[in-house]
């Protein structure tokens, strides 16, 4: 059989065999003991051909409701926004996606100036001194901004607010379990983190504060307060944030965060059923020489040019081994451009008026669900998402949706008991005044 | 040498240029002073570039002008799989039913996507010859300090919390050490033999009831099957210990050697290497680990199983699982890509695969042998290592090899690595490169040991056709410039 991937002949078989000096391929594998040397094939489909494949794969994919031919109204971390055209024509270069980490800068200075400039918007919307190369996604992030705080601050405790993403805070948990970290909830009050509890479970063993702007409810915290609670016990104060939000919202850096993390998705990147996103890590110069994953710096060559490299290797994993604080390796630079192809294709202006939409077209549906009747039981500052009380379980209310070709909200009480029967309802600018009032029309219809 | 100089994005802005198309806002505007409080709108705009569509068009075409990646040529960049990255996977990837779907949705209208999961854990078990694979894992490191989470979880469940060493061979990769420091343990090197294999007598020596695990990559990094590895499971085992595969030489041993047969306890893969990711430039990545039956309860929430009504559901309920590792449920997009990879290449073309992967390096291997030194001279799998030693004697270091290549239009070799070997080449050519390929790189690796011989000055200086030249690293570290700054 021969395969469009592999190049081989058998004419270049014999060749190479001859020129190893031995006669046929299984001699190279007689290495492998007797014992566990595998045989025959693997039990596996049989391969398809370019064009039935894709007919196979085609039909598996129209088996899901997308968010295209739908109407989404979930967001709940992962939203449905504007992706400018020319990102996939920008990433869909190979010369991007086909290349690795830049380890040889002198035929790398594409992906590495490409980075350099998403380090620099990002450091713009989160108003931090600087950011990394990207992490995985924005939990993870969080988490490893959580390891960074206790071993700068050498403190056991992180104090995480009930607001922030639970998978979020799951996986905060999990991080911390490795590193012997407890984790401490800090509760909630009218869809916003409880300062009064906050100032109860400060200590001085908390090695960092960390809260959600705008918070998993689409509440917009205060987060200056909670800073400055956070530098009086000498903790670090991180913030996990939307950076979209961050077109209109004072940025964390200019607010008292040492550490600013979140996701990238809503420039550029596709919901994709949970991945890839693209994590980023945003800080301050002092906590600089610990950032974890890759950082890229501005240097010059031998005759002066301006160029970019990798740069303050010796925070990672494979100088450091196992001193290192972070194993993180790969990080997310094909998402990384998207972000920054989508966030230039924004600009200066555009980035503010998308984030003014989607506070101005969440209004209106907050409206429009409290004059058909509906409870909306947090009433501060919103982004993009409030919280609605229905009479029914939400998952037979988006059930019923889906048969208008609605995506309703996210249902609450699948990760917060007390707040059964409550959906978490996103609009970002995608969403039309119409279609706003068809989904608090089909809402209010059966929601009697 | 080109001499262009290369503008920023933040360079080409000129206020009152966009580069978007928002909708009309189509309800009624109100002014945000209303809607927020007082000091949360930001005073500062974020500096964000004002350019038009074809500014943006040109530059990034521009940047992708200045990047190597396999389309562009070869990329022998050993134990990371530079393999040609197919288009399928990247239409199938971008399809609306696989693209536009919110982790969220209710898993009656995910079907499809979670059947393709499903079948795609279920292939990865038969690959590897695990018992259960999880495709959360975001990349190989993060896949390998989940992996060591369970195994942290697996001996504190059997009340052996105190096991706190984790094994790794000085050859190991840099994320090995690191994932265990992460995962709460600490690390023991364990020796090399004068073979470049694992140290029997070491490994006998440094066991012990603290033994949480080894961790392993076969073949290991200098491309050399891990022969004893019967009996390096069996000491591990002996003393209570679990057996980890670091999957990113799998390339070398499809349909070879599984590593669930060679009694690895857990493994993790390399999506993004053996099965065709793509490295999108450094990632993302995917990073699946597969374990033996008794770590099974250990897995990261949730578990995606198979009901008897033939449905597909994530399964939560599991109470002795390590908890969550990453929001949602894996690097989905690229998942998909594997497994498209899968399904085009079938169980004949993964055996050829690996038959060609380990061809083309033995190949290789023989063709340079006379020119540069090896230190290991036996059968490789798919890399080999060179050692530079010959070269770094006549005044050229592996590091001025390597830039040398650049003027032939490849990209060089792992260099430095493993840190057995002094000046090391690591040369992993894949299957899908083909002889005139090869040829055509050796060909260039010996003129460029003759030129170490009779001109190194050319190899020193190199590169020499580059868009730029080397660069001044010590100081990009000492006075870090991380971000544009508006002069």
């Amino acid at each position: 059989m021969t395969h469009r991937y592999l190049p081989m002949t058998e004419t270049d078989k014999k060749e190479m065999l001859e020129t190893i000096g031995i006669n046929s391929i299984d001699e190279l594998f007689s290495d492998i003991p007797e014992k566990v040397r595998y045989q025959g094939l693997y039990n596996i489909p049989k391969a398809k051909s370019e064009s039935a494949l894709l007919k196979e794969l085609k039909q598996l994919a129209d088996k899901n409701s997308n968010t295209e031919t739908n109407v989404s109204f979930l967001g709940a971390g992962i939203y449905n926004h504007y992706k400018p055209i020319i990102v996939d024509h920008v990433i869909s270069r190979s010369e991007f996606y086909t290349a690795y980490t830049p380890y040889q800068p002198e035929i790398s200075q594409g992906e590495l100036q490409a980075i350099f400039e998403f380090q620099t918007m990002i450091a713009e919307l989160t108003g931090m001194d600087l950011a990394n190369s990207s992490m995985y996604d924005g939990g993870t992030s969080l988490a490893e901004a959580g390891m960074l705080a206790a071993a700068h601050t050498r403190r056991k405790k992180l104090l995480v607010s009930e607001a922030i993403h639970p998978e979020y805070r799951d996986v905060v948990s999990t991080y911390a379990k490795g590193q012997s970290i407890d984790v401490v909830t800090i509760p909630t009050k009218d869809g916003i983190t409880d300062i009064d509890a906050l100032k109860e479970l400060l200590d001085s063993d908390t090695a960092a504060v960390m809260v959600q702007y705008p918070n998993f409810f689409g509440q917009i915290e205060d987060i200056k307060t909670i800073g400055e609670l956070a530098h009086d016990a000498k903790s670090l104060f991180v913030v996990s944030s939307n950076p979209l939000a961050l077109g209109i919202l004072t940025p964390p850096g200019k607010l008292g965060a040492d550490i600013t993390v979140g996701d990238a998705q809503p420039f550029g990147i596709p919901e994709s059923f949970g991945g890839p996103y693209c994590g980023y890590f945003a800080t301050t110069k002092q906590l600089m020489r610990k950032v974890p994953g890759r950082l890229v710096g501005e240097t010059v060559d031998q005759e002066g040019r301006r160029g970019f490299v990798l740069t303050l290797q010796a925070r990672e994993q494979h100088i450091r081994r196992e001193k290192a604080t972070s194993n993180i390796c790969s990080n997310q630079a094909l998402l990384a451009l998207a972000s920054s192809v989508a966030m230039t294709a924004l600009g200066k202006k555009g980035v503010q008026e998308i984030a003014k939409q989607n506070i101005v077209k969440t209004r209106f549906a907050k409206n429009a669900f409290e004059a058909a009747g509906f409870e909306v039981p947090f009433q501060g500052a919103h982004f993009n998402e409030i919280v609605v009380k229905t009479n029914k379980p939400v998952q037979e209310i988006n059930k019923k949706l889906l048969e208008k070709g609605i995506i309703g909200g996210f249902d609450l009480g699948r990760v917060y008991p007390e707040l059964e029967n409550h959906v978490l309802i996103a609009v970002t600018e995608l969403r039309t005044k119409e279609e706003i009032e068809s989904l608090v029309a089909e809402m209010g219809a059966y929601n009697a | 040498m080109h001499n262009e100089n290369q503008s920023l994005i933040f360079e080409l802005t000129k206020e009152g240029r966009v580069g978007y198309s928002l909708p009309e806002l189509d309800v009624e505007d109100i002014d945000l002073s209303e809607l927020l409080p007082e000091g949360s709108i930001r005073e500062e705009a974020a500096e964000l570039p004002e350019v038009s569509e074809l500014d943006i068009m040109r530059h990034y075409t521009a940047l992708s002008r200045r990047n190597h990646g396999v389309d562009s040529g070869f990329y022998p960049l050993g134990s990371c799989t530079m393999k040609y990255n197919p288009k399928i996977n990247e239409n199938v990837a971008r399809m609306s039913g696989f693209a536009n779907l919110h982790p969220l949705q209710d898993e009656s209208t995910v079907q499809g996507a979670m059947e393709l999961l499903y079948n795609l854990q279920t292939q990865l078990v038969e690959i590897t010859g695990m018992d259960e694979v999880t495709l959360q894992p975001a990349a190989g490191a993060h896949g390998e300090w989940t992996a060591l989470m369970m195994i942290r979880a697996f001996h504190e469940a059997n009340g052996e919390g105190h096991r706190n060493k984790v094994i790794v061979p000085d050859s190991a990769h840099g994320t090995n050490p690191a994932s265990a420091a992460v995962a709460g343990f600490e690390t023991i090197t364990v020796k090399s033999n004068e073979d470049g294999l694992v140290d029997l007598e070491d490994l006998r020596r440094v066991v012990g009831e603290d033994t949480a695990a080894l961790m392993l990559t076969n073949p290991n990094t200098l491309g050399l099957f891990e022969e004893n590895i019967i009996e390096m499971a069996d000491i591990i085992h002996s003393v209570g210990g679990k057996v980890y595969y670091d999957g990113a030489n799998l390339n070398a041993v499809m349909s070879k050697a599984r590593p669930g047969d060679m009694g690895f306890d857990c493994v993790h893969l390399n999506l993004h290497k053996t099965f065709t990711g793509p490295h999108g430039g450094g990632g993302p990545g995917s990073g699946p680990v597969g374990v033996k039956a008794d770590l099974i309860p250990f897995l990261p929430k949730p578990v995606l199983v198979k009901k008897e009504d033939g449905t597909f559901h994530f399964d939560y309920n599991r109470p002795q699982a390590i908890g969550r590792v990453k929001p949602y449920y894996g690097n989905f997009g690229i998942n998909v890509r594997a497994y498209t990879y899968i399904r085009s290449m079938g169980p004949e073309g993964l055996k050829e695969v690996t038959e060609y992967a380990v061809l083309n390096a033995n190949y290789m291997m023989r063709r340079l042998e006379p020119y540069f030194d090896l230190p290991y001279n036996r059968h490789c799998k798919h890399e080999f290592v060179l050692s530079g030693r010959r070269q770094k004697k006549l005044g050229v270091r592996t590091l001025d090899i390597a830039k040398r290549l650049l003027d032939f239009g490849y990209h060089p070799p792992t260099i430095y690595f493993p840190l057995n070997v002094e000046e090391g080449l690591m040369i992993e050519p894949t299957e899908t490169e083909s002889k005139e390929t090869l040829d055509a790189f050796c060909d260039a690796m010996i003129q460029i040991a003759k030129e170490a011989e009779e001109n190194p000055s050319i190899v020193q200086e190199a590169p020499h056709t580059t868009v730029i030249s080397r660069l001044d690293e010590t100081r990009a570290a000492r006075t870090p410039i991380l971000r544009y700054q508006k002069a």
